[in-house]
């Protein structure tokens, strides 16, 4: 073992617990170096044989029994013995199913004053858990490159259309790389951008008809803006400043 | 007394994670017997001081008044146990044989007893982090240590189990799981 790496960094990416750059940058690392791709192997069979071997221990009847008369009335488990009890029980549930069929009723009269803005938050929903999935250990890039060139010739054959790739290195926004991720169902191209320390997704679709001109918002802390460009909707998304999103798109904008 | 509405509170949010309170007891006294006794009292305590608990993290809170009954429960029945608190300086970290990295496959039995002889401070990490499923961060605020020392610890609890596992099996010292 001579590789002079901090164990726990190792640990850190094994987790997922490292950010997006420190990920990319250890398996830049793994690339050239046997012993961490040893190690890291070694932990893998290790967690595999934990997880298969079924250690979790589950919290036993009598235990759910003891919290049941131990603690205070209103606090206990819905664990039903008592046949009294549980008629009792019984009447309650009918109570909350009758609010609940209530609450659909008044439910639905709200649904279609909801569904436009419902569409764009499960839209925005989409796009932050595919930028989350993408900073996952691996996932960021199947294509590593800074070079443009490299990058757009690597989507053909892949998608049956050929999104537009530019590095903006000069302006603050270099390439990372690219990768084909599904949104909703539709294939969309991924190009991912560095900003300082943070990463920027960049989904490339096909618009259709429905997706909107012009929206941002933000879900989770992360900031998203979507427009629509020669017959594609982009979308870009990160954890940096909405302006910095704002100038990226102005840049792709710019001819 | 609690109001009416921290009451149902508790019920929705503290209750549902008894199991992560019963297997982190279990697995830090090695027993079911304990585990349970001390996830009860575990229990009550959080019951108690529950209005303090206004929101974040409830698994995490609970399971940090878990682990406190049990380390005090090991304590008072002078349980023989390795005690003492991970420290990365007095505790350098020893390179890994390379047979530990070449692990083969465990049964069942074998990974329960390795977890088991690991130290109390190790067990309980490596439960938190492989059998429950919780981040740096969460173990960090239920064992009350600074991030740091989670990751140092962790990584040395893992190399220790890896090592545990290489070693030759003694007979019939299974404890009940």
């Amino acid at each position: 073992m001579t590789c002079d790496r901090s164990q726990t960094r190792l640990h850190a990416y094994f987790d997922g617990e490292l950010d997006a750059m420190a990920s990319a940058d250890f398996e830049r690392h793994l690339e050239s170096c046997p012993d961490c791709e040893t190690r890291l192997a070694a932990e893998e069979k290790l967690r595999s044989a934990l997880a298969g071997a079924q250690l979790y221990a589950r919290a036993p009847e009598t235990l759910r029994r003891k919290l049941q008369t131990s603690l205070p009335k209103a606090a206990v488990l819905p664990y039903v013995e008592d046949p009294k009890a549980s008629a009792e029980k019984s009447w309650r549930w009918l109570a909350i199913a009758a609010s609940v069929i209530l609450a659909a009723i008044l439910g639905t009269q709200y649904l279609e004053k909801l569904n436009r803005h419902s569409q764009q938050q499960s839209m925005a929903a989409v796009i932050v858990d595919a930028h989350l999935r993408s900073l996952q250990p691996g996932h960021l890039e199947d294509v590593i490159s800074t070079d443009q060139h490299t990058v757009k010739p690597w989507f053909e054959g892949k998608i049956d259309f050929a999104p537009p790739v530019r590095d903006f290195a000069n302006d603050g926004f270099p390439l990372l790389g690219g990768r084909l991720d599904v949104l909703d169902s539709r294939t969309a191209a991924a190009l991912v951008y560095g900003r300082r320390k943070h990463i920027v997704n960049v989904f490339v679709e096909k618009a259709q008809p429905g997706d909107s001109q012009d929206a941002s918002g933000d879900l989770q802390g992360y900031h998203w803006v979507s427009w629509q460009q020669n017959g594609f909707t982009f979308t870009a998304v990160s954890d940096t400043a909405y302006a910095d999103l704002d100038q990226l798109k102005q840049l792709i904008l710019a001819p | 007394m609690l109001e009416q509405e921290d009451r149902a509170r508790f019920e929705a949010e503290i209750i549902p994670h008894r199991d992560a309170a019963y297997n982190l007891a279990r697995w830090i006294l090695r027993g079911r017997a304990q585990a349970e006794d001390v996830t009860q009292e575990a229990f009550l305590r959080a019951y108690r001081s529950f209005g303090a608990f206004q929101s974040g993290n409830a698994r995490a809170w609970l399971l940090q008044i878990v682990r406190n009954c049990c380390f005090t429960w090991l304590q008072q029945n002078h349980v023989a146990e390795e005690m003492t608190e991970f420290n990365e300086q007095t505790m350098p970290p020893k390179p890994d044989n390379p047979e530990s990295l070449a692990m083969a496959t465990y049964d069942r039995e074998r990974l329960q007893r390795a977890l088991e002889d690991l130290p109390a401070h190790f067990r309980e990490i490596i439960v938190l982090r492989e059998l429950e499923g919780c981040s740096y961060k969460e173990i960090a605020a239920i064992t009350t240590r600074p991030i740091g020392t989670v990751m140092s610890a962790l990584a040395r609890a893992r190399q220790q189990l890896r090592s545990l596992l290489t070693e030759p099996v003694p007979k019939g010292t299974s404890r009940d799981l």
